[in-house]
């Protein structure tokens, strides 16, 4: 089901956002060339949202502890974070970011 | 409780009530307070830098370089003595603050050097690099909960004494080379298991490995060469040249609240001097740098300037940080729950005053 989340003018190039949808929380990026991607809002490591934290190119940094996730495949890239964090399918329609839940 | 009476002493073990109670209380892996930071300055301040650290390191290097030679060169005269103190806080109290800044990956932009001068440190401060990484993620977690924070200073009632000894680091250089010892055997006690996931532990084996290694060949040489100055060079800085590290170190928590979701009331900023900024690199503004890990130690004077109105007063010096401190620090060894309460501004919004109990009274004590 897709679900609208935001206008994509509200994300920066290179940065992120936090959305809470129906008790859970989610983070939206657009990396440097524009495109969207979509993952869970907390860090695996500990319960740290995610929107607070940096993006550096493919990749964005927990605001707490350092640990790295790709969030394009969710892999994560370095430690304290070891349990990888699940990424969710995204799209524009009509300037409005949605995620296929 | 009578004021001649020493307080009991709390459990701040990680697996026994203590942390039973913070996790029933909702203080494990909570959600703490932050100052609201535009996010566009707040990614100007975490952005990564190469130059400073790089700057800092050559500077920390070079200096390690020269005060050895005096050190050496001087040998056996009262001239060699200033080479080795310089010596000794370049190693045994500088190699805090590189440790901590590399270990959080903030010092460089460029992932190797953090690792290089991490792994550097963390054998200079004696510890363990692979669990020492978890223990700190642990204490930015749950900082200063008790049951949960393996890495709480002070632990009530304190002694006094031994916290003076520590100023030598006479105790906590061997504890710390009997955990080294006991890790490369490859045993890691319940607490250690924790906050290190098992994935980690045979990786805390081989470094504790490596730096026992390092003593070892240390020992190997001064015999060798029938000469006392290996030791002054490897090991011994950490006892001698430790105070730095200590006097500024105790000062980051003790006396505050235990407990609390709030870093402005459980941490310490303090006015220091650029040559103590330098060998601590600025963690001095230490509520700065808990409410926000991820900003670098080059950036944290401004952040500082940016947060200052949300935040209790700064103590003005070293000096002013242990006149508050150590009063506080005496009332905890008589009075139970007692802690120096930080006064936030007018201007500054207050957090979960829920898990803030007002700070007995001395009446109220007796």
């Amino acid at each position: 089901m897709w679900v609208t989340a935001c206008a994509l003018d509200d994300i920066d190039t290179e940065d992120l956002v936090r959305w809470d949808h129906d008790g859970r929380t989610f983070a939206i990026y657009r990396d440097t060339k524009g495109a969207v991607f979509a993952t869970d809002g907390l860090c695996t490591h500990e319960n740290v949202h995610l929107c607070d934290g940096l993006v550096i190119g493919d990749q964005v940094e927990c605001p707490k502890h350092n640990g790295r996730f790709d969030y394009k495949t969710g892999e994560a890239k370095r430690l304290p974070c070891t349990a990888r964090l699940k990424t969710w399918a995204t799209r524009v329609v009509d300037g409005n970011v949605e995620i296929d839940l | 409780m009578p004021l001649d009476q020493t307080v009991t002493q709390r459990d701040y073990t990680l697996t026994g009530p203590s942390s039973e109670r913070a996790r029933e209380l909702g203080l494990a892996s909570a959600e703490w307070y932050h100052s609201d930071i535009p996010r566009k300055v707040m990614k100007e301040l975490m952005a990564r830098k190469d130059g400073p650290a790089i700057r800092d390191t050559v500077i920390w290097v070079v200096a390690h370089v020269l005060t050895a030679w005096g050190g050496i060169h001087f040998w056996g005269t009262w001239a060699c003595v200033p080479f080795w103190i310089a010596y000794g806080v370049l190693y045994g109290s500088a190699c805090d603050s590189r440790w901590h800044e590399c270990g959080h990956g903030t010092a460089f932009r460029t992932a190797w050097m953090n690792d290089v001068v991490y792994h550097i440190a963390s054998f200079q401060v004696m510890r363990n690099p692979v669990s020492w990484r978890w223990s700190h993620a642990r204490h930015h977690t749950d900082t200063i909960i008790v049951g949960r924070d393996p890495e709480i200073g002070w632990m009530h009632p304190v002694s006094l004494f031994m916290k003076l000894l520590s100023f030598t680091s006479i105790i906590d250089a061997w504890v710390s080379l009997k955990i080294l010892a006991r890790n490369a055997m490859g045993n890691f006690t319940t607490d250690e298991r924790d906050y290190i996931p098992a994935s980690e532990l045979p990786k805390a084996v081989l470094a504790a490995r490596v730096h026992m290694a390092i003593y070892a060949a240390t020992v190997l040489a001064a015999v060798a060469w029938q000469s006392f100055i290996p030791f002054m060079l490897i090991g011994l800085p950490r006892l001698y040249g430790c105070w730095h590290m200590y006097m500024t170190g105790l000062i980051q928590h003790g006396g505050l609240a235990e407990d609390v979701l709030d870093h402005r009331l459980n941490s310490r900023t303090a006015y220091m001097n650029p040559v103590s900024r330098w060998i601590y690199w600025n963690m001095n503004y230490h509520v700065e740098h808990h409410m926000f890990p991820m900003v670098p130690y080059h950036a944290l004077p401004r952040l500082h300037e940016l947060v200052k109105a949300d935040y209790p007063a700064p103590c003005p010096s070293i000096w002013a940080a242990y006149a508050e401190m150590i009063p506080a620090v005496i009332r905890q060894r008589h009075e139970r729950g007692y802690f120096l309460k930080k006064t936030l501004p007018p201007t500054a919004r207050p957090y979960r005053e829920d898990l803030q109990p007002p700070a007995p009274t001395r009446e109220e004590m007796r």
